[in-house]
């Protein structure tokens, strides 16, 4: 407690040391906001008019204005193109590379992540497979143990499940097996999560299917930035990278550089810092947390926000960092409850820092129930910002 | 029993004997293979093999190392030195000595796991595959992939792989890599009659006929799926009539026949894409050693075991005789 006092950058002689069931305020940037206590009979709405005076923007990716685009640098686009420009941009750089998936190809790809590139490449580069995901995805291995680099896209990653045999024994398990001999540099990626009432099959979360697969490893993207970013660093790492991307994601718009860039695999990101709590995040539900963090935010609370990205393997360190600052976790995904990867993270983070916590890991999941088609009833099997803030206030106390 | 050892002393005779005639045989020979091909949906090609005896010779002491490795390997593991899984291909080497004598090693070859032989054929040494199968760093895959892990990648051979029937997309894999790459050459993706039942067999069939990709589907018939007879496990045993608008060879397995078909569907693939081949060779031993159960008695694997080498002797013989014949002339 008197260290994360200590990091707060506020200087008043008048502060005294609040007892726990009082939540002291401080602010993201350098003014002084303080309270000696805080009750539920403060007035929310003078309350919240102080505390947006001194608030940054809570959410890390904001749409730009349209008056200000033309002079920021770099260059406004959606997920799905900024996911086509990195797969250009390597295609163009590495001829070996090449992508196979069911409509890939003329039809531009079901998201449209392939636009285009068929016709710029041809159809062997951008091969249109016919609906065959266990014997394209080892296609797909066996040209990789020849030297070929490519790129499985799974229409929806749930149909991945037929290829499991390939993905976890040909594709995690080869370069072991052969004692090193093959390096299987394929990306296995598609969308996956719950969409708008697709339903139960097309609303899986493989990440914790494949997270026990030696061999692999997997990440997932959630803005543009980090979809470009990751794509080129999965195709250009020498392991077998399974990229996960949202189905509901694929429509944000942001502004990224013109300049290339390649992010790292193994790499967590630090949405918003902050002071109370770590809240561990990925995918869509980033943006949850992030609803759920303005909520947070106007109510006393400072989370701090990470995106672990890297889903195997975690990045321990900048958790481990956290967790040292915060002492409180909570995990906010969308995997199930049972097996998921909030399920790993957990045993991670309590075998690598029981001590640093100050109170028991929350873990907020999907319900263990197939998706259900009804609008109202899928969003209660999802987490949503309410159940967010309400945890944060309760591991707070 | 005695008959048995009387006729192996024999072999050996034969084998001394041979060495003595190895620099003399180089004059081609035409013999004819024991059975036609037949064909679906492409010309078989034709019955008479030009050969020379030296060659003969070669595919003999290939497939007769190859079957002292694979005894060697039953008894080792018996012996509790092989541990887990160890298919053995004793019976089946003609296939691996006549595919190697029809092609380079930048063809590449895959298969499931029984590829102790195939990888002998492809270059690897007796002392790579024994210490992998027992387990020791000097192993080809160093210890850690086991009898069913022999890879060699200088020589084109990916292996070695476990689970029934999953190598054959790979090998669709290889071939759209060497037609991507655009160099002439061709993949053999080996496979049982067990897995020709799998489902991701004839997906593999639909995709290397779709684009023409220079894939050679090569179907090794020793009549059991694992455990079950195949009688019991396919409705339709004719395995190379199985890829339907995909051109298929069947042919009883011997070396020379082999390396014809290999030759004639080579080039087959090259021009026109995949093409199945299918062998019947007489197996000796079940999926793989079991000390405590064999379905099929001892007297009848000895009598095979005899059987398949006197074929080959046979005609080795026939080639000396000729040979011998001229030289006398």
């Amino acid at each position: 407690m008197a260290a994360m006092l200590q990091s707060v950058r506020v200087s008043s002689a008048s502060f005294h040391l609040p007892d726990p069931s009082k939540v002291p305020l401080s602010s993201v940037c350098a003014l002084p906001v303080i309270r000696s206590g805080r009750s539920s009979s403060l007035d929310p709405i003078h309350e919240t008019r102080r505390t947006r005076k001194v608030l940054t923007k809570a959410v890390a990716a904001q749409a730009e204005n349209s008056a200000t685009a033309a002079s920021k640098p770099g260059h406004e686009l959606l997920l799905f193109e900024a996911l086509r420009e990195g797969l250009e941009e390597e295609m163009d750089r590495d001829p070996r590379v090449c992508v196979m998936g069911e409509d890939v190809g003329h039809y531009g790809g079901s998201y449209k992540v392939t636009k285009g590139l068929a016709e710029k490449f041809g159809d062997l580069r951008v091969l249109d497979t016919p609906i065959a995901e266990n014997s394209f995805t080892g296609m797909a291995v066996g040209a990789a143990m020849t030297g070929l680099r490519p790129i499985v896209e799974g229409m929806n990653m749930g149909f991945l499940l037929l290829a499991f045999n390939q993905i976890s024994d040909n594709c995690g398990m080869l370069h072991y097996t052969s004692g090193g001999q093959f390096t299987i540099p394929t990306v296995i990626r598609g969308p996956g999560g719950v969409g708008r009432q697709l339903g139960a099959e097309h609303s899986q979360r493989l990440e914790s299917y494949f997270q026990s697969i030696p061999g692999i490893q997997m990440v997932a993207c959630s803005t543009p930035y980090n979809a470009k970013g990751l794509m080129k660093a999965a195709i250009r790492s020498e392991n077998p990278v399974v990229l996960f991307e949202h189905v509901l994601l694929y429509n944000l718009k942001e502004r990224i550089p013109d300049e290339e860039y390649v992010l790292s695999l193994e790499e967590a990101e630090m949405v918003r810092p902050g002071e109370h709590v770590t809240i561990l995040t990925y995918s869509r539900m980033r943006y949850h947390v992030m609803q759920a963090a303005k909520t947070l935010v106007n109510k006393g609370y400072d989370p701090e926000v990470i995106d672990i990205r890297s889903l195997k393997p975690f990045d321990l360190y900048t958790i481990g960092n956290s967790v040292k600052k915060t002492h409180r976790v909570l995990i906010v995904e969308e995997c199930m409850r049972t097996g998921g990867i909030g399920a790993s993270l957990t045993a991670a983070i309590n075998e690598n820092f029981h001590d640093y916590l100050d109170a028991p890991i929350v873990c907020l999941s999907s319900q263990d129930v197939p998706t259900p088609y009804a609008g109202t009833l899928e969003e209660w099997t999802v987490v949503q910002p309410a159940q967010i803030v309400a945890a944060v206030e309760q591991l707070c106390q | 029993m005695a008959q048995i050892i009387h006729r192996s002393t024999n072999l050996l005779k034969t084998v001394s004997a041979m060495r003595h005639l190895t620099t003399a045989s180089t004059t081609p020979i035409t013999v004819e293979t024991s059975l036609p091909f037949t064909g679906h949906n492409i010309e078989p090609p034709s019955r008479s093999v030009e050969t020379t005896p030296q060659e003969l010779l070669s595919f003999f002491r290939d497939m007769v190392l190859m079957r002292r490795m694979e005894i060697a390997a039953d008894s080792l593991y018996k012996a509790k030195l092989i541990r887990g899984f160890c298919h053995l291909y004793d019976g089946q080497e003609a296939v691996a000595v006549g595919m190697e004598a029809a092609i380079t090693k930048k063809d590449c070859i895959i298969t499931a796991y029984r590829d102790h032989c195939i990888f002998l054929g492809r270059g690897g040494t007796l002392m790579d595959a024994f210490a992998e199968l027992m387990g020791r760093k000097d192993g080809c895959s160093k210890g850690k992939g086991g009898s069913m892990h022999f890879y060699k990648k200088e020589s084109g051979f990916y292996g070695g792989h476990g689970i029934v029937g999953a190598q054959v997309p790979l090998g669709c894999g290889l071939a759209f890599a060497q037609k991507y790459s655009k160099d002439e050459n061709v993949t053999f993706s080996m496979y049982g009659d067990g897995a020709a039942n799998q489902g991701q067999l004839f997906e593999a069939l639909n995709m290397a006929a779709l684009w023409d990709l220079p894939a050679i589907f090569v179907c090794e018939n020793n009549h059991y799926g694992m455990g079950t007879a195949e009688w019991r496990a396919a409705k339709s045993p004719a395995y190379y009539k199985r890829g339907d608008y995909v051109p298929g060879l069947k042919e009883i397995t011997k070396s020379l026949s082999c390396e014809t078909s290999m030759q004639v569907a080579k080039e087959h693939a090259l021009k026109n894409g995949p093409i199945i081949l299918k062998w019947t060779p007489t197996g000796i031993h079940e999926l793989h050693v079991r000390p405590w159960k064999q379905y099929r008695t001892r007297v009848r694997l000895l009598v095979v075991l005899d059987r398949t080498l006197k074929r080959n002797r046979k005609e080795m013989r026939k080639g000396w005789m000729k040979s011998l014949q001229k030289l006398r002339i």
